[in-house]
């Protein structure tokens, strides 16, 4: 009995050797890098600093073509994100060159006004079909969720995967979308020679299927940075991410911070427990 | 409830008086103060009071959530979207709720492992355990109703992928699986309407869940605990109340599973889930991979296992049928196990053969749910295909078959003996039959 058991085991060994051997086969497409970020693992928390930066990347050059439309100007104000100063939004708002629609008005007419601070961020066009209308057919996602809503995955051997997941676990591993985004806003390139890209369409070796209809957005020089940081593609690609990232997960600042809390308190309390268990139980062996 | 008698005393008039009229406090006393456990349980045995938290917890951040959250087509998106950002600590409720769920199943899985390893489905514990079987359905339609709610893209893959299964049943008799498909879906397609009855089927279930969970627990304490001896209980000492012992032990096991629930909700709520389902609901856009919750994905396996054939077995029309006949007889078949094992022995300790199957078992769920993230193709469809084999096998074979052929190790004359037998210098037995006299 003892025998066959040891023959089954190693078949499935076997089996699953060969499996591993596969997935790593498959790994030859692109690893996404990671970057390092100062709101992750589980002390990070937003950069204030970095985050004004990347909202700036965000009004010059992205809002051309992409909306935020589940961020509201206030959001720019509240502890946790860019803190701007309350003036300073109410202004932006006031000249926000996309503007709301309101209404109707008394004369039953629907009207565009400014935005006010409550409403949300608006791109440039009012409706999906506008936008493929005037971007050669290509839909610009609005970039609220953008950060939650992509991920990278790392390839790895079947045996090797519960390690890296166990990995990412407790360092509080959450920044697979940021280092996508980071990695297409750097990865354009020219297509290699037995590559056909489509016409209108740009080759960028982080996106599936490595040809994407947005051109490249950035270029050294393009945004004029205020504090001395470097106007370089690297620095506002980060400084853009840390913003998009914050702006799918406003609350992680104060999460992380009531999370330790929550833990340390968890901790000592179990500790706290297991002591008086260990007295309650003394005399009985068991 | 059940075999114990309660010797409670009334404190108080007023408490004389209600028991006289509801014995209540007299129930709880007996139930879950005074009621004997073994005193040899481990770490394992607080699962099922985590499991009640749980299902608290759940209920709880559930109603609070239903006050805040839209179940439309159009709104129920924006509506999660509302509560991460605007409700009051929304984030915290959503992330607890939907790592709640995850954990819910990581802990009831923790509990059914136990029961398979101590022998606890077999008699007289049968109700018990086809009880517990019937908890772990309603949970995975709960939480399968559940996680439409968002109504992301995998949400709404994921339903339609799952309700789509029904229509296998075409190939029985034509038109039936359509028809029960378009019953489930109050239309002819996935659509608000279908979100509608979900969201509210998700808020009835849990109560009916809770119903089960009552009877789950008046069977226990009818039968009594199992435990790692898998022996009955035959004296006095081989028992302490439950309180202040296994209650103690119990919030150990509680606060430190919560630590991990914490972990989860505060620095990865994401990490479970599906970074396709921060994209809304959209009919018209398929993602790459459709993957459901990781709870259900050695079932998912199960069902993909069947490709146009099984193993070299041709399957042809029926393909899609045996795959889902297949995935819900391995929920099914777990109600069984109290009949298919044959062996008198309880605990796999004390069975040296079974005891490898056991561990085997669990390396085939482990193994059924890593493929069921993996795509169905190749080497992943033929490994699925053996790791399901293996999975019927454990039921079908290894269960009465190991139980005639093994010869068990020698047990203990009784709970009390096996504990006192353990190294170091017992203390003497007075002491030990202390919590008695107390
Ligand atoms: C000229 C218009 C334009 C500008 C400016 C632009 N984008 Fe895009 N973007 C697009 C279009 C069009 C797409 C859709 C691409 C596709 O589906 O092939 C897109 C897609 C994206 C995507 C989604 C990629 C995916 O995985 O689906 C991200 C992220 C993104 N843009 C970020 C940015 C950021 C950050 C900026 C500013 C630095 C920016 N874009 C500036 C037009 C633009
Ligand atoms: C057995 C207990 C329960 C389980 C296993 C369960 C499971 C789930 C799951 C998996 C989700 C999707 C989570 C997500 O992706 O965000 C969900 C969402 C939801 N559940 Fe439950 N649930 C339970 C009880 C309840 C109860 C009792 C209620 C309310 C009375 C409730 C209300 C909701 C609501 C409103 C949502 C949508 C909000 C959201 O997705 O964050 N749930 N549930």
């Amino acid at each position: 009995m003892k025998k066959h058991l040891s023959l089954t085991l190693l078949s499935m060994v076997a089996a699953t050797v060969a499996m591993g051997s596969l997935s790593a086969e498959e790994a030859g497409h692109q690893e996404i890098e990671r970057q390092k970020w100062s709101f992750s693992g589980f002390t990070g928390q937003f950069d204030k600093a970095q985050l004004q930066r990347g909202f700036q990347v965000y009004k010059e050059v992205c809002a051309a073509c992409h909306g935020l439309k589940r961020v509201a100007f206030r959001n720019l104000v509240q502890p946790g994100g860019p803190e701007f100063p309350e003036d300073a939004v109410k202004e932006l708002a006031a000249t926000w060159p996309n503007q709301i629609t309101d209404g109707p008005n008394d004369e039953g007419k629907m009207f565009e006004r400014p935005p006010l601070l409550s409403d949300p961020i608006r791109g440039p066009y009012h409706n999906d079909n506008e936008a493929r209308a005037s971007q050669n057919g290509a839909l610009p996602p609005d970039l609220s969720l953008i950060a939650r809503a992509r991920d990278s995955h790392r390839e790895a051997s079947w045996y090797i995967h519960p390690f890296l997941m166990l990995g990412d676990i407790l360092n509080a591993y959450q920044e697979g979308g940021a280092n996508y985004i980071y990695a297409l806003l750097t990865e354009y390139s020219d297509a290699p020679a037995d590559y056909k890209l489509t016409d209108g369409k740009y080759y960028n070796k982080a996106f599936p299927g490595h040809q994407i209809a947005m051109p490249p957005p950035l270029s050294d020089g393009v945004v004029a940075y205020q504090d001395g940081t470097p106007s370089t593609v690297d620095h506002y690609s980060h400084d853009v991410v840390a913003f998009l990232s914050w702006a799918a997960d406003p609350s992680l600042d104060q999460r992380k911070r009531i999370g330790w809390q929550v833990i340390l308190y968890l901790i000592v309390t179990t500790g706290l427990l297991y002591l008086g268990k260990k007295r309650i139980w003394k005399n009985i062996k068991h | 409830m059940g075999g114990h008698t309660s010797n409670y005393v009334p404190t108080s008039r007023w408490g004389k008086w209600l028991d006289e009229r509801l014995p209540i406090a007299r129930l709880m006393q007996s139930s879950f103060v005074d009621y004997p456990t073994p005193r040899n349980l481990n770490y394992l045995w607080t699962f099922g009071g985590i499991l009640t938290v749980c299902l608290l917890a759940q209920i709880v951040t559930g109603v609070v959530l239903a006050m805040h959250y839209q179940p439309s087509d159009a709104g129920a998106f924006n509506s999660i979207e509302h509560i991460r950002r605007d409700v009051n600590y929304g984030w915290m409720l959503r992330n607890l709720h939907s790592v709640g769920a995850s954990m819910f199943f990581l802990a009831v899985y923790i509990h059914i492992f136990r029961g398979f390893y101590y022998g606890s489905y077999k008699a007289p514990r049968e109700v018990l355990w086809i009880l517990g079987v019937i908890i772990m359905l309603l949970m995975m339609a709960t939480a399968f109703m559940g996680y439409t709610l968002p109504w992301g893209q995998m949400s709404f893959w994921g339903v339609t992928v799952i309700t789509n299964l029904f229509s296998a049943l075409d190939t029985i008799y034509p038109g039936l699986g359509t028809a029960i498909v378009e019953w489930l879906w109050g239309g002819y397609a996935v659509s608000g309407v279908t979100l509608n009855r979900f969201f509210a089927l998700h808020y009835l279930l849990p109560f009916v869940l809770t119903g089960v969970v009552g009877l789950h627990i008046w069977a226990l304490h009818v039968v009594g605990q199992n435990n790692p001896t898998g022996l009955d209980i035959k004296q006095p000492s081989d028992t302490v109340p439950m309180h202040p012992y296994a209650t103690a032990k119990d919030s150990v096991g509680l606060f430190a599973f919560l630590i991990l629930f914490a972990w989860f909700a505060f620095f990865v709520p994401d990490y479970l889930g599906h970074a396709d389902n921060y994209v809304e609901a959209n009919p018209l856009v398929t993602p790459p991979h459709i993957v459901p919750e990781w709870y259900f994905l050695p079932f998912y396996a199960i069902l993909r296992a069947f490709t146009s054939s099984f193993l070299g077995i041709p399957l042809g029309q029926y393909a899609k049928l045996c795959g889902v006949v297949a995935m819900f007889s391995a929920v099914i078949l777990i109600a069984f196990a109290p009949w298919l094992d044959t062996s008198r022995v309880r605990s796999a300790k004390y069975r040296p053969i079974f005891k490898w199957f056991f561990w085997f078992f669990l390396f085939t769920c482990v193994a059924l749910g890593y493929l069921g993230s993996k795509p169905a193709e190749g080497i992943y469809v033929i490994a699925s295909q053996i790791f399901t084999l293996c999975y019927f096998l454990f039921f079908l074979a290894v269960m009465p078959i190991v139980g005639l052929i093994e010869t068990p190790s020698r047990l203990p004359r009784s709970i009390t003996d096996d504990v006192l037998s353990k190294g170091g210098t017992g203390l003497p037995t007075g002491a030990t039959a202390a919590p008695e006299s107390r």
